[in-house]
This record gives C-alpha cells, structure tokens and sequence, in this order.
C-alpha cells in the first residue's frame, strides 16, 4: 500500500552518510565532517554535511563577522559597556550612518559615523564573495546559475539603499541605519520626507511581486502536496514525463480558474516574482530623491492617486486668517475627551 | 513525551505573552472624523482613558470690580497693579492653591514659598520673581494665542496641577562630544516622548526655541530642487515631534492629517490649523517667558546643560485633546486674561516681553 509521506518525512535513513561526487575540477577539498539529526530530519534531509567552505566562503563568513561584532561592539559602546542596558534596549540600539554634515566623503571619525562606512564595506564584500559562491558552487555542480542571479537581485535592492543612492544624492546620512527599530523608523521617515512611497508605482510594483511571490508560493506548494499522492512531488521528473499527478494538477487549476501553469512554468512564475520583488523596489528607492522629491504630487500629476474633496483649511503660515474664521468651524470635530465615542457617521461627500 | 510536550506548553505561553505584552487587549472605538474611505478616524480604548484632571474650585467667590487696586494699597506691584485689591489677593490665593505644594515645612509653606514674609514685597525670593514673569506669560497666551487657546483659556493650573514645576517639562539634550562612549547619536533610546521608536530625542530644542524653524520636511514639488534639502534625518526629527504631538494629546496621527499627504493642508483637519498656532505660541512662550529667566532659578530648577524647564505640548495638554478636558477654569481669573497695562513698564529680568499680538504675524512672516 502506498504511504503518503510528504508532509513530515516519516522514514529517516541512518547508514553511511553520503559524501556526494569527487571533484574534479579545481574546487577545494569538503569538509568530510556529517551527522544526522532526528529533528531536522522531520523537516528535511537527517544528514548535515558534508559543508563545502573554500576560500571565498570563509572570506565572507569572516568579513560578515567583522561587520556584526563590529555592529554589536559599538551598539555596546553606545551604552557604555553595560550588558543589561545593551539587552534591554537592544532593540532600539544602532550603528547609524554618518550626518548630513559629511556628504559623502569616506573620510569620516568613526564615532561619528566612520564605523558605519567601515561596516557597510565589509558587510558588502561579505554579501558579494557569498554571491560569487552561490555561483561557483553551482557551476562546480553542472547546476544552472539561477539562485545566484536570483540572490543579485536582492543584492541590487541593498547596494540602492546603502550605497548607490546615498553617493547619486552625494550624501551617506541618506542611507539605512543598522538595527532593529532605527531601520524601521528610516523607513518610515523616508516615506514622508518623500511624499509617501505608497504612491511609487515601483514601490507598487514591488509590493504585488511580494505579496504574489506568497501567493504563488502558497498555490505550487498546495498543489504538489494535494498531488502527492500520485507521485506529483517529483517534480523534475513529471516535467519530461507528464503523469496523472501533472494532469490532475493542471485540471484542477483549469477549472478552478480557467488556466493553470505547468509542472515547469510555475517555477519560472515563482523565480521571476521573487527576482522582480527586489528588482522593481531598488529602482523605486533609486528613483526616490534623484527624480521625484514628491510622490504624492506625482501621482496627482499623473492621475495615478484619487482627489478627495478638499477639507478647505488653509496653512495659516500663509495667510493670517485664524483658524475660527475658516470654512470649517474648527470646533466642528473636537470631542470632548472624557464622553465616549458615538457611532460612527460620515461627513461631507457621502 | 509528557515533559517534553510540557515544555512545548511553557514556551508557547512564554512567547505568546512576550509577543502580545504591548497590546492593549480588548475592544477599541473607533469614531470617523474625515472623508468616507481615507481612514481618518479616532481609535480610543475605553479601558485605557486618560482622566482629564479636577479643575480644583476657586478660593473663594470672586470680589465685585471697584475699590482701591492693588497698585495703590501694596508696594512694588508691577504687573497686577491695576487689579483691584480685592481681586489681587483672591488671585494670589489661587495661585497659592494652584502651585505651593502640600507637603512643605513651615516656613516655606502658602505666601512663604514666594514672599519674604517680613516683608512681602520684597523681590529677594526667586520663585516671586520667577512668578511674576510667569503671570505675564499666562496673560501673553490668554490675550494673543486665543487661536490656540481659545476663550478657553489657561491658567496657572492647566500646566501646574498643584506642583511647584510642572510635571511635563523638557531641557535642552547634551550635545555630541564625538566620543563613542555613551553616544547614542541623540535617538535610539526608548522613550514615552517618541513612542517608544528610536526616533531622535533632541527635537524639543531643534522645533520649540524661539529660532526653531518650521517641522516641515516635505518637498512642495515633484522634482528635486533647491529649495528642500531636509535629508531622511530631519524627516526622523520631523516624526519625533509629531510623535509628541500624538501622544501629548492622546489623539493618532489622523486627527490632524490625512496620512496620505501629510503635507498638504487641503487635505488636513481643522485641528491641525490649531496645532500650528499651539507651536507658535509653545515656541514664543520658551523664548521670551522662561529661557530669559536662567539667571533667576537656583541650579537645582535647571536642566543639565543650564536652562530651564521649558514647555512643550504636554505641559498643558496632559494627554487631552483639551487640557483638563476642556474645562472652563480661566473665567474665574479674569486678571490673567489680559495683558496688563502696567505690563509694558514690568521688571523683566533679561529679555523685553514679546509684544504678542506680533508674534504669529513675524512667524508667519518666517514661513514657519
């Protein structure tokens, strides 16, 4: 009888670990070192290992190193060494970048953001000798290059934000703090002073190839395991040769919504919403500040946000007619704080 | 496995109570104050009112105009001097009511804690003379911030509550050194003024000094130019204030913008007209009534850097939409209402008293 076993691998195999193909070309020798773990066997292959390090994986596992301790180091300073405040306000603690007041010299004191650019550099060299690997040990493999071009992508959404934007505006204060709440509040803050990044079409862009990235990958992962029965989750195979998990997968979405993808396409589908995500949002931000200072005016330009009817309060820095004198008796909507509130009731233009 | 399945138990609660520890449990009521559509809307949670504060009574009903002022019975009477006496002394017992705390020995205790009590008109005390000025600051607001204030008014109390110091008062930050140690770049540090963000902390100084520019860090036109250089870091100083604002009145960002644009006034609420003359006045108030008066408070009434306690938003506010929930208290004191005639010749310890009525005209003037 068949066993359905794809939601938790039920079957674990214990015996000689598998230590993959010799190499043959010029690669550097594995880490022979393996074991098998029974919990991570629940979610996936029980053996660990064997780790291929190589010289470009152990410069960037070095150098990404440097940049954490060196975050880590200075959010420490920063509460002058004391462990308990350094944990309870860790989540608010920062490495910020350097002022407005450097533009975008690289000659900075390191305390007063010198520490930041010493980071951003090894961080980056980190983050690049990784991509060359991904793409090293793919062509070592006779693998296509696909994560690794997939990963430039999310490599070219960071270097916009830290590095190319911040040197097209002529201004390191321009880029991303690290941690935690400081780069959430930039994020913010980068919102409003450029008119609310809601109205970037790119910014918009991004958003549904993220928001569709889930999505899809929610749609391929049911489908396969709603055909696993039928073999369906090997899916390399049914892309040559089509079975009746394929074909009761391609039905399914075919009555279901009129089309459906193919054993091989929803894997392009799936590669191209998660490259586009961090493609489209890196020309969002680079266009931010360089080509549009103002995205809502923008978008009002190009009929690309709705008006609204105007609430007809007048900037009184422009005019000195007091606010009481305005349209709108400005008293019309305080409440008294104490009363609870009515319900809820629409104003004018409903 | 029994334990290990306790364990999983423990650790769900554990993290489950981490995760919802800043939530405030319950249900909300919402109240729509915009366009149908743009979110603009009121939140508030019932178990989580702020009280408003008691407006504490008058000391007494107050004395009919006419008689003798208190200029001609009193010596050196420099502000009140054309109050009547009757009203003069009603009014200082208010204000002996309002401030002197409860809890004082004797000696310093009621009119002691202002007056030399052998001779009250002497000015040798601080705190009188630091009163004095205070007076003009309250008659400053009431007669030239009535778009702020309203015929509401303020009073000695709004910002006071019986304290000797207001209890929501702001100093100016410690500048940079440009050490590392305990540098923390003016911001990430978690605090009730921000929210509890990481935004910066200095943006009382930087938006509430007499010289402050105007919180706008938004571009007026779709394409860079020259006109608007504010980086990212000044819109981060931009939101601290705002979060200031938010919290200081208990109210969300909604109640004065639509966050679409926050920009644009067109868009906003009638509140956010008050809020500008409420900066202008909280701007005008620090730089001519309290700062001027560093050379008078002892240095256990200054800051770190050597000022003085200076107002901000919440001074009065105290999370209220309207201070003390509106209530009808400066009525009763008509001799804080106006700026008194004898006013323009008062002693002033250091810098002239603003000729009000000019402040928000020059401030506009100044495009703030």
């Amino acid at each position: 009888m068949v066993r359905y076993q794809n939601i938790f691998t039920q079957v674990q195999l214990h015996g000689h670990p598998e230590m993959g193909m010799p190499f043959k070309d010029d690669s550097e020798p594995r880490i022979k070192a393996t074991t098998f773990s029974y919990w991570l066997g629940k979610l996936g292959q029980a053996q660990i290992g064997p780790v291929y390090l190589g010289k470009l994986g152990l410069a960037s596992l070095l150098l990404g190193t440097l940049a954490f301790v060196i975050i880590g180091l200075n959010m420490l300073a920063s509460v002058n060494w004391n462990p308990n405040v350094f944990l309870k306000e860790f989540f608010w603690l920062a490495l910020e970048p350097p002022g407005p007041e450097y533009g975008f010299s690289p000659m900075v004191p390191l305390a007063e953001g010198g520490w930041w650019i010493i980071t951003g550099f090894f961080l980056t060299a980190s983050i690049l000798l990784w991509w060359a690997r991904t793409y090293r040990r793919a062509r070592a493999l006779g693998m296509g290059t696909h994560v690794a071009w997939a990963f430039a992508s999310a490599i070219w959404l960071y270097l916009v934000l830290g590095f190319i934007r911040p040197a097209m505006l002529g201004s390191w204060s321009e880029a991303v703090p690290f941690g935690i709440f400081p780069h959430l509040d930039w994020t913010a803050a980068f919102s409003i002073r450029y008119g609310n990044l809601f109205y970037n079409p790119f910014h918009a862009l991004s958003i549904v190839f993220l928001y569709g990235s889930t999505l899809l990958f929610a749609m391929h992962g049911a489908t396969i395991l709603a055909v696993g029965r039928y073999g369906g989750e090997r899916e390399i195979e049914q892309i040559y040769d089509r079975g009746t998990a394929s074909e009761r997968a391609g039905l399914f979405w075919r009555w279901t919504m009129g089309f459906n993808a193919t054993m091989e396409s929803i894997h392009r589908w799936a590669w191209w919403f998660a490259v586009l995500t961090t493609l489209t949002g890196g020309i969002g931000i680079l266009l931010t500040g360089t080509v549009v200072d103002n995205w809502y005016l923008w978008a009002q330009e190009h009929n690309f946000a709705p008006a609204y009817p105007d609430t007809g309060v007048v900037d009184p820095s422009t005019t000195l007619i007091p606010p009481s004198e305005v349209v709108i008796d400005p008293n019309q909507m305080v409440e008294d704080p104490g009363a609870l509130p009515e319900a809820p009731s629409q104003t004018q233009g409903s | 496995m029994p334990s290990l399945s306790k364990l999983t138990a423990a650790a769900v609660l554990v993290v489950s109570s981490l995760a919802l520890g800043a939530c405030e449990l319950g249900p909300k009521q919402s109240q729509q104050t915009g366009y149908r559509g743009t979110g603009i809307v009121q939140i508030v949670d019932p178990g989580n009112v702020v009280a408003p504060g008691e407006v504490p009574p008058p000391p007494y009903e107050l004395p009919a105009p006419g008689g003798q002022t208190a200029g001609q019975v009193y010596q050196n009477v420099k502000v009140l001097a054309n109050v009547s006496q009757e009203e003069f002394d009603y009014t200082m017992a208010a204000i002996t009511q309002w401030i002197v705390p409860a809890n004082l020995p004797a000696e310093e205790a009621g009119c002691n804690y202002c007056h030399n009590a052998e001779n009250l008109a002497d000015d040798s005390k601080y705190t009188k003379v630091v009163a004095r000025r205070m007076i003009q600051m309250t008659q400053n607001i009431n007669q030239n911030y009535s778009d702020h204030v309203k015929q509401t008014g303020v009073t000695c109390y709004t910002c006071h509550r019986g304290n000797a110091v207001p209890e929501y008062v702001w100093t100016d930050p410690k500048p940079s050194d440009g050490r590392l140690m305990g540098n923390k770049r003016g911001q990430n540090t978690p605090s009730n003024a921000v929210a509890y963000a990481s935004l910066p902390l200095d943006t009382y100084a930087k938006y509430m000094r007499g010289n402050s520019g105007p919180a706008r860090v938004i571009s007026k036109t779709i394409h860079p130019t020259t006109a608007n250089r504010q980086s990212v870091k000044d819109a981060e100083g931009n939101y601290a204030i705002m979060m200031h604002l938010s919290q200081s009145l208990g109210v969300n960002c909604t109640y004065c913008h639509n966050s679409r644009s926050f920009a644009r006034w067109e868009q906003s609420s009638p509140q956010r007209a008050l809020a500008w003359y409420g900066l202008q006045m909280v701007k005008n108030t620090n730089e001519e009534y309290i700062h001027p008066l560093a050379n008078v408070f002892p240095a256990n009434r200054l800051g770190p850097q050597g000022d003085p306690y200076k107002t901000n938003c919440a001074t009065c506010h105290q999370m209220q939409r309207k201070p003390l929930g509106g209530a009808q208290m400066a009525k009763d004191y008509p001799a804080l209402r106006t700026v008194s005639a004898a006013a323009a010749t008062a002693a002033v310890p250091a810098a002239a008293p603003a000729t009000g009525a000019a402040a928000p005209a020059a401030a506009a003037a100044a495009g703030n």
